[in-house]
């Protein structure tokens, strides 16, 4: 062996390691570990890697259904969309990098996503994103949208996949720890689908894509833990992309896919090379021996520590199948990517790692995996907040309430940010930014799939148990109010420090909340990503579990959208309201300046009723609009279908802030030429529906009061670029 | 019409653009690779938008100097067609088919969205379709679109009538706040001076299809067909 470095207590607490877990290295090796197996073990146990504080939780999550070909434990999940196709997703967090370097964070938390998904033979025809920053009034905020925006766009538009939509939201408490959430959607042939447990003693690993070099070391150690003053040292942890590579390493990877070469494959993601050459082995059973003098370097000098840490961008793992080399070195080599075979699988269960004949690492893989922590952290449930009496909340004239809301942060158009990205390369975008969920055709089909990403992360905080089924039922209901089939889920879990019990509390309720939406709606998780620790000098962020769902439209000349679709048209709303829900709604916090109380409940089988029930309106071309009830309630919904469609509006017999602005659950607007026919069609459904109004106009017309639609398109279109521009 | 799209590293509309065409011929679209020397025999070579060679450099600069290029050159002198859209505009500029270069966007940031454009030739292969005077809406996808030449060849454009499209308001006004990239003289097309390349920014191929909301940009694709038949 080489000169083993000193592994000093200073050594084990730099990599993120506790004393217990220090200890079980011992046990697992029966010796010290050098630094290049303390360097492997501390990435594979880190919370990144190893979900070691949420697995206990994960695994009670709904993760079957017919329609699901494989979930999580891929590199993305799969599920069967019909005619021989498969959908693959996931959404991925990457938060810490985007904070510290929010250009090079989000652009290379674009790219890891979309490998993860065409690692499995899926060509990627869709991005979404769910952001969150701080105050806008914080200094550091418009630097931050600003830079994540441009990095999204950077990457998203070079490598030629359309982002298709996505959220935004402004809080304090993301004032020193953003949110970058990105989600990849591919499209992949059900018999050529690929995934990563190695198999085959003596098939050639082989390295593409580009030269390993020092960026990134400990991306994934440092995306679990907390933030300080100090996190701008970071910095040269973020790791840098290229996405004109990334764009030529799809095309090399769906060409060589095409072929019968490949064994298994994944991407190098946090970890690099580390986790996928592991990973894979482990998978299959199988040992692995890599020469580290073969992998392509990008500096000199480096050591086997180095390239087995390095987070290097756009590179992949392949084990091909006996024989095959030539045949795909000649694909990369057209593509002008680096192919060098490193190594070859063995059936000793032994990771064995060579640097100038000597070994320098020699670690038993099963072991290893079984040993990784697990740990079932102490918790306390969230304490429950009172419900707010509608009486106790300012009775605001709607006109002045709706000017507010329309303009306010976390409402106001998004305008400025999806016009910096290219939501139309590929031809198949039915339905762009701004409404209930993107549409993006199935190409060359009349078919196509809708997908929307959600959470309100005031709701969980009040309530994390109602808050995780609200971030599931509203991407359930804008699937559906664009005429879709929801079919599964993605989460993305960003929640604070796991060691705190009230945070782990978060976790654990929000889990709960989302395992009985997804068992209520028929509705899987199939991949998903936990990002915790975040937190700023002890101040956690509102927890957000980021739920990206994903639906099928059977037929694509059905899909509706939010735009009224002209005068004369009655306007219906669908679902139980009650009295208005004004707890935790947007109209409490921007119309009266007040974070408090419950957030409303979503009873899941009226979330179900109605919901089906409006899909079957849509999809028998009942209605000629649709929009769900969400932030802001019944009249911001209307004021966005009132904007999008160039229509205004006369409303009758409902009044007061809480029926107006209260964000009851499970409600649907719609628009249709024969209201008679909703409404019997409702009754008999045992759905309510009440005509509220009229189409036509340019105003939005309510008790003898009206607000024309061009002084409200500019407040809602306004506050972007006028904040921007500051 | 026999039509062959040009794939170059970092080509992202090629498919895109081979669709609008194969919709209009009711034939396949050849495909050829930015090494080949040799372009099959056909009517048209269209120059697809994208990010070849990843922008770095210059847009199209890297292109501009693949060997495909020379071929395509010594096509033009034969009076193939070619279409360039958006990075194929960049590229066909730098390989200089066409006059002037297209720059950064005046706001300096990527823009994706539907523009106006007033169609200000229908003598063309490409633009037979329309009349001078059209209002046609079609998207732009880019962040260097600013088109600028030096005074003495913008009037030579003017004065020969090569310029194609200009960006307007739907009303068809050539305004200032109608162009969103800077463009001198709101141009956001131009021909070479047989017309026979038509270089642009926007994207015909992305509106021809009403099922993502509008046509518009399909008349370019069948005039084509047509005159070139």
């Amino acid at each position: 062996m080489n000169k083993v470095s000193p592994i000093t207590p200073d050594v084990i607490k730099t990599h993120g390691l506790s004393d217990d877990e220090y200890k079980k290295i011992l046990e697992v090796l029966g010796r010290e570990p050098n630094l290049v197996e303390l360097g492997i073990f501390s990435v594979m146990w880190s919370e990144h890697c190893s979900y070691k504080s949420s697995k206990r939780w994960l695994k009670t999550l709904p993760t079957t259904a017919p329609w699901v070909i494989c979930g999580p434990g891929e590199n993305a999940g799969v599920i069967d969309i019909g005619e021989g196709l498969a959908a693959i997703f996931k959404m991925e967090s990457h938060n810490h990098p985007s904070f510290i370097e929010p250009y090079q964070g989000a652009a290379t938390g674009v790219g890891g996503i979309l490998r993860d998904v065409f690692t499995m033979g899926a060509r990627p025809i869709a991005n979404m994103n769910a952001l969150r920053f701080g105050d806008p009034s914080h200094p550091k905020t418009r630097h931050l949208v600003s830079g994540v925006v441009h990095g999204i766009g950077g990457y998203g538009n070079c490598v030629g996949v359309p982002t298709v939509g996505g959220e935004v939201n402004f809080h304090p408490s993301y004032n020193g720890n953003i949110l970058v959430n990105a989600m990849t959607v591919g499209l992949a042939q059900q018999d050529k689908i690929f995934y990563s447990a190695a198999a085959g003693a003596g098939n050639p690993v082989v390295y593409v894509g580009s030269k390993t070099g020092r960026d990134g070391i400990h991306g994934a150690t440092m995306a679990s833990a907390e933030f300080d003053a100090n996190s701008e040292e970071k910095r040269p942890t973020v790791q840098v992309g290229d996405p004109f590579t990334e764009k030529l390493l799809i095309e090399a990877c769906m060409e060589l896919m095409a072929t019968d070469a490949i064994q298994s494959i994944q991407d190098m993601g946090a970890a690099g090379l580390t986790s996928s050459s592991f990973e894979m082995a482990s998978k299959g059973g199988m040992g692995v021996e890599l020469n580290m003098n073969l992998v392509p370097q990008r500096e000199e000098g480096m050591t086997p520590y180095e390239m087995m840490l390095s987070e290097s961008q756009e590179r992949m793992l392949i084990i091909l199948k006996p024989g095959k080399e030539d045949l795909a070195r000649k694909i990369f080599e057209k593509w002008e990517l680096d192919f060098a075979v490193i190594g070859h699988l063995t059936d000793t269960g032994r990771m064995i790692l060579k640097f100038n004949g000597d070994v320098v690492c020699d670690l038993p893989i099963d072991p290893l995996a079984q040993a990784s922590p697990e740990y079932d952290r102490p918790w306390v449930a969230s304490k429950k907040q009172p419900v707010v009496a509608a009486k106790d909340v300012k009775d605001v004239p709607w006109r002045d309430a709706l000017k507010t809301l329309m303009g306010c942060p976390d409402l106001a158009s998004r305008r400025w940010i999806w016009e910096q990205y290219d939501h139309m390369v590929m031809m198949d975008t039915a339905q762009r930014p701004g409404g209930d969920a993107a549409v993006v055709r199935i190409h060359s089909s009349n078919r196509a799939l809708a997908i929307s990403t959600d959470v309100t992360p005031r709701y969980v905080k009040a309530d994390p148990f109602e808050g995780g089924k609200q971030a599931v039922a509203e991407t359930w209901r804008n699937i559906t109010a664009v005429g879709a089939r929801p079919l599964a889920i993605t989460d993305n879990l960003n929640f604070g420090n796991p060691q705190k019990p009230e945070i782990m509390g978060q976790i654990v309720e929000a889990i709960k909340g989302i395992g009985e939406a997804c068992k209520a709606l028929d509705y899987p998780v199939i991949s998903g990503n936990v990002s915790l620790y975040n937190e700023t000098d002890g101040n956690p962020i509102l927890p957000t579990p980021a739920i990206g769902g994903v639906g099928l439209l059977d037929n694509l000349d059905q899909m509706t959208t939010i735009a009224f679709k002209g005068e004369g048209e009655a306007i219906v709303l669908l679902g139980q309201s009650g009295e208005g829900w004004l707890g935790q709604s947007l109209y409490l916090r921007e119309v009266c300046g007040e974070e408090r109380g419950a957030p409303p409940p979503v009873d899941l089988a009226h979330e179900r009723k109605v919901g089906d029930f409006v899909r079957g309106l849509i999809t028998g071309g009942k209605v000629s609009a649709c929009h769900d009830l969400s932030d802001g309630g019944l009249l911001v919904a209307i004021a966005e279908m009132a904007l999008a469609g160039h229509t205004g509006c006369k409303l009758e017999g409902i009044a007061g802030h809480a029926r107006l602005f209260g964000e009851d659950q499970g409600r649907y607007v719609v628009t249709a030429k024969n209201a008679a026919a909703v409404i019997d069609a409702a009754k008999k459904a045992g759905v309510t529906a009440t005509q509220i109004g009229v189409t036509g106009g340019d105003t939005i017309g309510l008790g003898g009061a009206s607000l024309d639609l061009s002084s409200l398109r500019q407040l809602h279109e306004g506050w972007f670029p006028a904040y921007m521009a500051q | 019409m026999r039509a062959a799209v040009i794939v170059f590293p970092g080509s992202n509309c090629d498919r895109d653009i081979a669709i609008a065409l194969q919709q209009s011929t009711g034939k396949p679209t050849k495909m050829v690779w930015h090494q080949d020397t040799d372009i099959p025999d056909v009517d048209l070579i269209a120059v697809p938008g994208g990010f070849s060679y990843g922008d770095y450099l210059r847009c199209g600069a890297m292109a501009a100097h693949s060997p495909v290029m020379r071929e395509v050159k010594r096509r033009v002198e034969k009076g193939v067609r070619v279409l360039a859209v958006c990075n194929g505009f960049q590229i066909v500029t730098e390989a200089g088919l066409l006059p002037g270069v297209l720059m950064r966007n005046r706001n300096l940031k990527y823009i994706c969205k539907d523009v106006h454009l007033k169609v200000e030739d229908s003598q063309s292969a490409f633009t037979a379709k329309y009349k001078v005077g059209d209002v046609i809406r079609i998207p732009i996808g880019h962040a260097e679109g600013n088109y600028f030449a030096d005074e003495e060849t913008l009037e030579r454009l003017e004065s020969e009538g090569r310029v194609a499209f200009r960006y307007c308001t739907p009303n068809g006004d050539v305004t200032a706040d109608a162009n969103p990239n800077g463009s001198q003289h709101n141009i956001a097309g131009v021909f070479n001076a047989s017309r026979t390349v038509l270089g642009m920014m926007p994207h015909p191929e992305r509106l021809a299809d009403p099922k993502l909301g509008g046509n518009d940009g399909r008349a370019v694709f069948d005039a084509l067909v047509e005159t070139l038949a």
